[in-house]
């Protein structure tokens, strides 16, 4: 089975519109969206009661005892994380706290102790036809990278037989949950924006792709906006022998698609067919057909 | 000498199991003696490095050689620096590998991935 | 007074939004906040000759004093060091920085040393003092760069200047770190179920905060807007409506600052930053 992430860099390039796409046009049996933080795909998806819906425990945090604190501040002075308030009394910024156990330490008074912290829920849905795995983080939770793992390790438990190709949607930036989404993947798609913060963000976000060993893609969506800077992705990626894929025009009934739940064989535009074609490309690039 | 192996279960005849790091327990098989037990992996539960962990456990078992079907790199630098010989599993049972490899028929595990990269 | 700029969702606008408020106001200073993928300086065109290394103190063994007790490997919360064959190992990539390990080592054979995550510049060009920060690609967390770029000991900003802080997208950790001291946040929405999906996560998350908001409605166009319908449900006002324009599309994508270029744009942006305050006095 092939593992397929589409990442951007950038936010907002259209990965969730392009992963939705690319579901449907390979009636794919496993898909998942790594963007704990801001998930999306499950707005696109016709969904039913999940069969797993769990809380997800990050790193444990630390918490004070008030009836053995004296509040001596040392836990305040050591903590590196600005994670200990001590105003009106000492307490720990759950938020904040990365879980370290250093105040645990250092308290000379054994006050501190270690506690589970639910981060966020993933959950699964499975039927016949397909498994889904999804998650969202809780509202400044940390530790996003462990359950962007778990995302994928719950898609993985739960394929159904003759899965061939997995879909993953990942999430912008080139930090953690990135970082951990990528991690065993075949390839990656990464969907452009022609412009000069785009250009700046897709080329840090290849950067970190290329520390692992996969299959590196390139796609532009919304091409039509700037023409002279799709070129220079096009460029670019032949300079970096990147394969490049397709490219999208923008098209205001994509917005249809996505807030209507509509179905690629409902909606016909220029936008529709190059998703189409770019799905037909890439799927070419990664040996399918 | 004394062969690792992830378990899904504490029975000689189950599979191997697919994870490393997060295997629910380990068969330590002593060739010199014959005798095995299954101890839990520590690592289970780990919210990060759990590869880490699990490698470092073997290492303090005195464990000779680590049969698996993946290993993630860090967990691959830790066993190598205990000279830790990994070799690629069969999809056969537990038994079976520790046989497979007693008659020198096991490969050494390539394909070192680039790990789980759990942690903020 | 401190202004942030955040979204939920990623490409909403916020970087559009921050600079170009930015530039309206003379001697005010724009914070790009999103280190992962930091975009202001390109409009601003910021030259960062200065860069200023952020750093985090990672651990380092003495051999000669460690006597593979495990003490270390075993505290650990992350599980970033090993011992194998004396030599003890450290995964820095996984290490958290918390100094934890030196402290309870027996033998004080731990020390720390700096690693470099990324660094931080700051400049004035024209009328705007500019911060950016930068991870480095492979690092995990841009958070201690945040922190610096917050830092007011750092730079010589008068007190009471106006900051315009551009966050990351999500609602994460680190766009905690970027919103923390705000006075007020502006939510950046698109017109799209995604769009008000993530908004909806962004006003949660501001209201844990107690910090005063208003929305944005941005790249709006004719038809269903489901991000303007949860700010009617929720009441929260509404400071400004942009609409879709390809011209404005390809101003941005130029790295041009829209308020310059245009003067409906400079209008829109002075309409808007009049709203804020008056947002901010009640």
């Amino acid at each position: 089975m092939k593992q397929l992430l589409i990442l951007s860099g950038k936010g907002g390039t259209g990965k969730t519109t392009v992963a939705s796409a690319f579901i449907e046009l390979s009636r794919s049996r496993a898909y998942a969206d790594c963007d704990v933080d801001a998930p999306n795909l499950h707005l696109l998806m016709e969904i039913e009661e999940p069969l797993l819906s769990q809380e997800f425990y990050g790193l444990q945090v630390a918490h004070i005892d008030r009836d053995l604190c004296i509040d001596c501040g040392i836990c305040y002075e050591a903590c590196r994380f600005n994670s200990i308030l001590n105003e009106p009394f000492h307490t720990i910024d759950i938020t904040s706290c990365e879980g370290c156990a250093l105040c645990y330490l250092v308290c000379p008074h054994k006050a501190i102790s270690m506690h589970d912290n639910s981060i966020g829920k993933l959950k699964l849905y499975k039927d016949t036809r397909r498994v889904f795995s999804t998650a969202q983080l809780y509202p400044g939770a940390g530790n996003s990278g462990l359950l962007v793992s778990e995302v994928k390790a719950k898609m993985k438990d739960h394929l159904l037989d003759y899965t061939d190709l997995a879909i993953i949607d990942g999430s912008p930036g080139i930090g953690c949950p990135v970082i951990a989404s990528l991690s065993g993947v075949d390839a990656t798609l990464l969907v452009a924006e022609p412009s000069i913060s785009g250009i700046s963000d897709l080329k840090r976000v290849i950067k970190t792709a290329k520390s692992f060993d996969l299959q590196i893609l390139v796609c532009v969506n919304k091409y039509d906006l700037n023409l002279e800077k799709t070129k220079e992705i096009e460029e670019f990626c032949q300079e970096n022998n990147l394969a490049f894929v397709g490219k999208i025009p923008y098209d205001i009934k994509v917005l249809d698609y996505v807030n209507k739940k509509r179905s690629l064989k409902e909606i016909d535009s220029l936008a529709i067919r190059a998703l189409k074609e770019l799905y037909k490309k890439t799927m070419e690039a990664l040996g399918y057909f | 000498m004394k062969i690792a192996i992830p378990a899904e279960k504490k029975d000689l005849n189950s599979p191997v199991c697919l994870s490393f790091g997060r295997a629910p327990f380990y068969l330590i098989y002593d060739t010199s003696s014959d005798s095995h037990e299954f101890v839990d992996n520590e690592a289970m539960k780990a919210q990060g490095g759990a590869g880490i962990k699990a490698a470092q456990q073997l290492v303090n078992e005195k464990v000779l050689f680590v049969i698996t079907f993946r290993a993630g790199e860090n967990a691959a630098q830790v066993l190598q620096a205990g000279n830790i010989k990994i070799y690629k599993a069969l999809e056969k049972s537990l038994i079976e590998n520790v046989q497979a490899l007693k008659e020198n028929k096991l490969e050494e595990l390539t394909e070192i991935h680039a790990g789980f990269h759990h942690v903020e | 007074m401190k202004i942030a700029i955040l979204s939920g969702k990623g490409g909403t606008g916020k970087t559009f939004i921050s600079v170009n408020l930015a530039h309206i106001n003379k001697d005010s200073i724009y914070i790009d906040c999103d280190t992962e993928e930091p975009n202001g300086h390109l409009y601003f065109k910021s030259k960062r000759e200065k860069k200023i290394p952020v750093n985090v103190k990672i651990p380092t063994c003495n051999q000669d004093l460690c006597d593979g007790c495990l003490e270390c490997v075993n505290f650990c919360r992350y599980n970033a060091l090993a011992y194998a064959n004396n030599k003890w190992i450290l995964f820095d990539k996984i290490c958290h920085w918390c100094g934890a390990c030196t402290i309870v080592c027996p033998k004080k054979a731990l020390t720390e040393i700096d690693k470099s995550i990324g660094y931080y510049s700051h400049e004035k060009v024209d009328q705007t003092y500019i911060r950016s920060g930068f991870l480095n690609p492979t690092e995990v967390s841009g958070i201690p760069i945040i922190q610096e770029l917050l830092n007011e000991d750092n730079f010589k900003n008068k007190a009471n200047t106006l900051n315009f802080i551009d966050c990351p997208p999500g609602s994460s950790c680190a766009v905690i770190e970027s919103v923390k001291g705000a006075d007020f946040a502006l939510l950046v929405a698109e017109p799209s179920t995604f769009g008000s999906h993530n908004l909806e996560m962004v006003h949660n998350l501001i209201k844990l905060y107690n910090i005063p908001y208003g929305a944005l409605l941005n790249k709006v166009t004719k038809g269903e807007n489901p991000s303007y319908d949860y700010c009617s449900k929720n009441k929260i006002p509404i400071l400004a409506s942009i609409d879709f324009d390809p011209k404005l599309a390809y101003i941005n994508s130029q790295g041009l600052i829209a308020a310059k270029e245009d003067p409906r744009y400079f209008k829109i942006f002075e309409n808007l930053w009049e709203s804020i305050l008056k947002e901010v006095a009640k």
